[in-house]
């Protein structure tokens, strides 16, 4: 009997279910990771500057997302890119999976590694203040 | 007498235009992850238009993918480069090549070559942005429109 009860939650728990969150729920959950208070300063400072880590193609996050998050950028491929700001599109970071797949792939491209929970709060409560 | 070379440049002649022909439709990607996945930094491009080494190479490298991160968790990758391989097109590169570019095939140059004029390439910015000439790339349609 017991194992019947089981299957529910191990659906439920499957990772490729979208997990919905709001930019304040993971604001609260990366600074607490972190154990420290987000910075929007330190995150708008991440975000503008030209970085040598990474790959040479991608050296900001400006290069992409332009230096205005609340403008639509461009891929590299130029494919447009929806602007980044949440008070100028609603859709960004209510997704977890989506926010920390492309946290893994953006951070890698431009610094050469994954950006620490104290990074990810900056660069968010900067975005979440434009 | 032997026919076999002629026969041989007679099926040469012929598959080229059989090639330009099956090229004007190609079919769209069909398998949701791929399509999910594949298309957030260009179109998700049909699986037909590269070999199946190819793929396979290219799902293996996503860390470094045309000087990117394009990294997925690993069931996903697995799923997405099954789809790809078992959809490829016919292999015709030389023999152990993979290449990783359509736009850099010999059918590609041969039918852009003179096609393209310098205003259309500089809008579309690059040539792996398919759906911006063809506007209908993403129902697989590629031929004039
Ligand atoms: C090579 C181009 C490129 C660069 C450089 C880049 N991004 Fe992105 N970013 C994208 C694309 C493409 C997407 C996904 C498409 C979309 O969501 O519109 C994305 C999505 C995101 C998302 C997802 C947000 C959400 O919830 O929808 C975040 C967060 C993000 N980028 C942050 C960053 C940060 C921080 C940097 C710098 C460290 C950066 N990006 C650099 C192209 C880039
Ligand atoms: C993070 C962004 C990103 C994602 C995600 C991505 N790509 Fe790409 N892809 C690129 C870039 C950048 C290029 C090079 C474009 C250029 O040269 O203009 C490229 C080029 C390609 C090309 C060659 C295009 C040509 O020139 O013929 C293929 C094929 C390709 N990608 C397949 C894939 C597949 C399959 C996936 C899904 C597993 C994928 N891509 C996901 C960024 C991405
Ligand atoms: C800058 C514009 C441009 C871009 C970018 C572009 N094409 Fe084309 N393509 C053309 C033109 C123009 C032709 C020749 C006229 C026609 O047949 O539509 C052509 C022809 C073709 C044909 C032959 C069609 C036939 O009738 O046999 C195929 C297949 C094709 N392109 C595929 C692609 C793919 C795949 C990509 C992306 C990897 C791509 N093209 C990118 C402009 C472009």
């Amino acid at each position: 009997m017991k194992y019947l009860l089981v299957l529910p939650f191990a659906l439920l728990a499957s990772p490729a279910v979208a997990q919905s969150t709001s930019p304040a729920d993971l604001l609260a959950q990366y600074s607490a990771e972190a154990g420290a208070e987000a910075s929007a300063e330190r995150g708008k400072e991440l975000f503008m500057a030209n970085h040598t880590g990474g790959k040479p193609d991608t050296p900001s996050c400006t290069t992409c997302h332009t230096a205005d998050p609340k403008a639509a950028g461009q891929a590299r491929t130029g494919k447009p890119i929806e602007p980044l700001a949440p008070s100028a599109n609603p859709e960004r970071f209510t997704d977890l999976k989506f926010v920390e797949k492309w946290f893994g792939r953006n951070c890698n491209s431009v610094l050469g590694r994954d950006c620490t929970a104290a990074e990810k709060a900056d660069v968010l409560a900067w975005l979440a203040s434009l | 007498m032997n026919f076999t070379p002629l026969l041989a440049i007679a099926a040469f002649a012929l598959s080229g235009a059989a090639l330009a022909d099956e090229m004007e439709y190609m079919p769209p990607v069909t398998h949701a992850a791929t399509q999910e996945e594949c298309s957030a930094c260009h179109m998700a491009y049909p699986a037909g238009f590269l070999p199946p080494q190819s793929w396979a190479v290219m799902m293996t490298t996503l860390e470094d993918h045309f000087g990117e991160n394009a990294t997925l968790d690993e069931a996903t990758r697995a799923d997405i480069e099954a789809y790809l391989v078992a959809n490829a097109g016919r292999d015709r590169s030389k023999a152990g090549a993979a290449p990783l570019r359509i736009s850099e095939l010999p059918w590609f140059r041969k039918e852009h070559e003179e096609e393209v004029s310098k205003r259309q390439f500089e809008e579309a910015k690059s040539w792996a942005n398919c759906n911006a000439c063809h506007k209908q790339a993403e129902r697989g349609i590629f031929e004039d429109d």
